[in-house]
């Protein structure tokens, strides 16, 4: 047996669960490479115009994978993974859309993940899901909670500096330096699967270390600090990775040896428009960019822009370098996180 | 929203407050909306902005929105405008009414806050005099569009519907309410109209706010009458608050019925009215209509999964569907001329397709 996971969404999030899950159950993965300039043009041919750029890339990778033979693609419905807590309306239409965009398509596997009311269900759809290919409850179990302990394991590389991509590759068994030290601290922000995916991001974090700075990224930072500052604000942010985005936002706007903050938006993406006003308003003195790409950005722009403001945060550090405290502090605070939960 | 207006204004100033109505959209009001609002930002939200600012121009002090919860960007919508206005420099109240998160004590704080010392009583009858004044609208509204299409005289048609209007906002009890709008349908009737003829039946889907308010669609219910078509949308306000907000305690509710229709071409609830979007169209197509139009502003999540699946339901139902997107820099020209292909298509369809029966 051979199931299909296209490498875009929420494979940046969960790829080791789902992975180790199937291949528990004795089924054979398949997935495809990171995105490249065809996939993202299949994905344009299939998508809507008016679909967001990841969203765009996702059917890229379906399209790539389905010149595969597969008995199933798996294509889950992303509601909720939190109570009260949501994606975007886009993820929860993410199967239909699939179905209606491709002619030829092995069957999906398509379960629900809506926790937002009760995590009642949910054991049921991961069942349904190991039903397919076992009739072992027990061994559905447990390959479940293998999965969540590699996803776990997973989560702990990326406390330690490495971005989900290379953090993947380590979980997978190559053997990869941690990121070199520059002398800017940088954070950056986003929707992981626009920003950590090369394509999307135009490499954003790989261009940020080649101009000699710390890339800061969400994952690293420690859950509860997230949540504290996240929930300052006058308003409960009802998506998951828009209120992770704030909270973090905050947080690094807090550290004073934090220089300064880009924001990755999608083009057309609804939670972005509104969570990236949202931390414009709240970053008083600290210097903040908002990149917004979509299919047709070019690298050339996104270079210019990034030196441009890297080499504002160097002035600006050299005007102040009398007054600001050393930085040090940061790397601190980041080392409580590595023992976080 | 549209000419909810009429009835939200008799509410505001049952309670006995000053009401400044933001007036009409207008260019102005998109452009200023889109000035200062983020640009990535849907249409409803621009507009609003815009509306919120010329009423604070006319000296308005309160401000009283709606929120929610998600998943769409509408209920976070209050929180980013109060940040916009206040950098302008306005100072204001904002009352925003949040569904119940943790407890109804909120709802219930912010509800006293406007309505002063007024009794349930006396609520709960102005409350059924808005509503009045609303179902009249809508009764008149359904009329334009049966009427306009098949009217000899289209201008005094429409010149008949907005007097109507007019009448329902002043009238000052409920037999005045209707009897305003019946009056002026019997108006329309009697205004030279060819029954003998078919147009062609149009069904408009789409987001509750374009579609609801005109100055945000260009006009596009009396744009296709004035072209010679019944339109017939897939939400009327009255049929909303029925469903979400009072929980089908006025009228029979097809919300359920509308939602199976989605299958299976949407399969859970998308957000917004993505899949009311879909039910309809294929309610629609059953019922023999000869084509669809989806409306939404630009980039809105929940119709961008809809018109994602529209054209499997336009290929296995046999119904053209066009999808028309807002935002502050669409052109009326361009629409209309967009329209006018679209019936075309239409009406070729149909008579080619009459041709074939009677052979
Ligand atoms: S959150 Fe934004 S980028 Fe992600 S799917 Fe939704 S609209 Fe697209
Ligand atoms: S449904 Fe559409 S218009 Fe409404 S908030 Fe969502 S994206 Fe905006």
């Amino acid at each position: 047996m051979r199931v299909g996971i296209p490498q875009g969404l929420f494979y940046v999030y969960y790829y080791p669960l789902w992975k180790t899950f199937f291949t528990d159950l004795g089924v054979e993965v398949l997935s495809t490479p990171p995105s490249n300039r065809k996939i993202i043009d299949q994905g344009i041919a299939h998508a809507v115009d008016e679909t967001c750029f990841p969203v765009k890339v996702y059917f890229g990778h379906i399209a790539e994978l389905c010149q595969e033979e597969m008995d199933y693609l798996f294509v889950p419905r992303f509601v909720s993974v939190e109570r009260k807590h949501y994606i975007c309306p886009k993820f929860m239409g993410v199967p239909d859309m699939v179905r209606a965009s491709f002619t030829k398509l092995p069957p999906l596997l398509s379960p629900l993940v809506d926790l937002s009311r009760t995590d009642k269900h949910w054991r049921k759809e991961i069942m349904k899901v190991g039903r397919h290919f076992t009739w072992r409850g027990k061994k559905i179990e447990q390959a479940y909670q293998h999965g969540m302990e590699e996803l776990e394991r997973f989560r702990q590389l990326t406390r330690q500096g490495y971005s989900p991509p290379e953090a993947l590759l380590v979980w997978e068994g190559k053997k990869l330096p941690l990121p070199g030290k520059g002398d800017l601290n940088i954070g950056v922000l986003g929707h992981g699967y626009a920003l950590y995916d090369e394509a999307i991001s135009m490499g954003l974090i790989k261009r940020l270390r080649e101009m000699e700075c710390n890339v800061y990224m969400v994952e690293m930072i420690e859950k509860s600090y997230i949540e504290s500052r996240a929930a300052t604000l006058p308003k409960r942010v009802f998506w998951t990775l828009g209120r992770k985005i704030a909270g973090s936002a905050l947080y690094l706007h807090q550290q004073t040896d934090i220089d300064g903050l880009i924001y990755l938006a999608c083009f057309g993406c609804g939670p972005d428009s509104l969570i990236g006003d949202l931390v414009k308003r709240n970053m008083q003195d600290k210097p903040y960019m908002m990149l917004t790409v979509d299919e047709h950005s070019g690298e050339a722009g996104i270079n210019t822009r990034l030196e441009a403001f890297c080499d504002m945060l160097r002035r600006r550090r050299i005007n102040s370098e009398s007054n600001l405290p050393t930085y040090g502090q940061l790397l601190y605070s980041l080392q409580g996180s590595v023992e976080g939960p | 929203m549209g000419n909810s207006y009429i009835a939200f204004k008799a509410l505001l100033k049952g309670l006995d407050l000053e009401v400044i109505l933001p007036p009409p959209i207008t260019q102005r009001t998109l452009a200023l909306g889109s000035k200062y609002a983020p640009e990535c930002a849907c249409l409803p939200l621009k507009t609003n902005v815009g509306n919120f600012i010329e009423a604070l121009e006319l000296g308005a002090d309160t401000i009283v929105m709606a929120g929610g919860w998600g998943p769409c960007r509408f209920g976070y919508y209050a929180q980013i405008q109060r940040g916009i206005l206040e950098d302008l420099g306005y100072s204001f109240n904002m009352v925003v009414f949040e569904p119940p998160d943790t407890g109804f004590d909120d709802l219930i704080e912010q509800a006293r806050f406007l309505g002063g010392g007024i009794r349930f009583k006396e609520a709960l009858s102005l409350f059924k005099f808005a509503w009045n004044k609303l179902i009249a609208c809508e009764k008149l509204e359904k009329a334009i569009e049966f009427y306009l299409p098949r009217s000899e005289e289209k201008e005094q048609a429409l010149a008949v519907y907005r007097q109507g209007l007019q009448a329902i906002d002043m009238a000052e009890s409920r037999e005045e309410v209707h009897f305003c709008a019946d009056q002026s349908i019997q108006r329309l009737k009697n205004l030279s109209c060819r029954n003998d003829i078919q147009p062609l039946k149009i069904g408009l889907l789409g987001e509750i706010f374009t579609i609801l308010e005109p100055g945000t669609n260009y006009y596009i219910c009396e744009t296709l009458g004035l072209l010679g078509v019944e339109v017939k949308r897939s939400i009327y306000l009255t049929d909303w608050i029925n469903d979400h907000l009072l929980a089908g305690l006025v009228k029979k509710s097809r919300r359920k019925k509308i939602i199976k229709r989605a299958r299976p071409y949407i399969n859970y609830w998308v957000g917004g009215h993505g899949r009311e979007t879909v039910g309809y169209a294929v309610e629609y197509a059953r019922r023999g209509y000869d084509g669809l139009i989806q409306i939404g502003p630009l980039t809105c999540m929940p119709e961008i999964v809809a018109q994602t699946v529209l054209p499997r339901v336009s290929e296995d139902k046999g119904i053209p569907v066009m999808t028309l997107w807002f935002d502050e820099q669409s052109s009326a020209a361009g629409i209309q001329t967009r329209l006018e292909a679209f019936i075309d298509m239409l009406q070729r369809q149909k008579s080619s397709y009459s041709r074939e029966v009677e052979a």
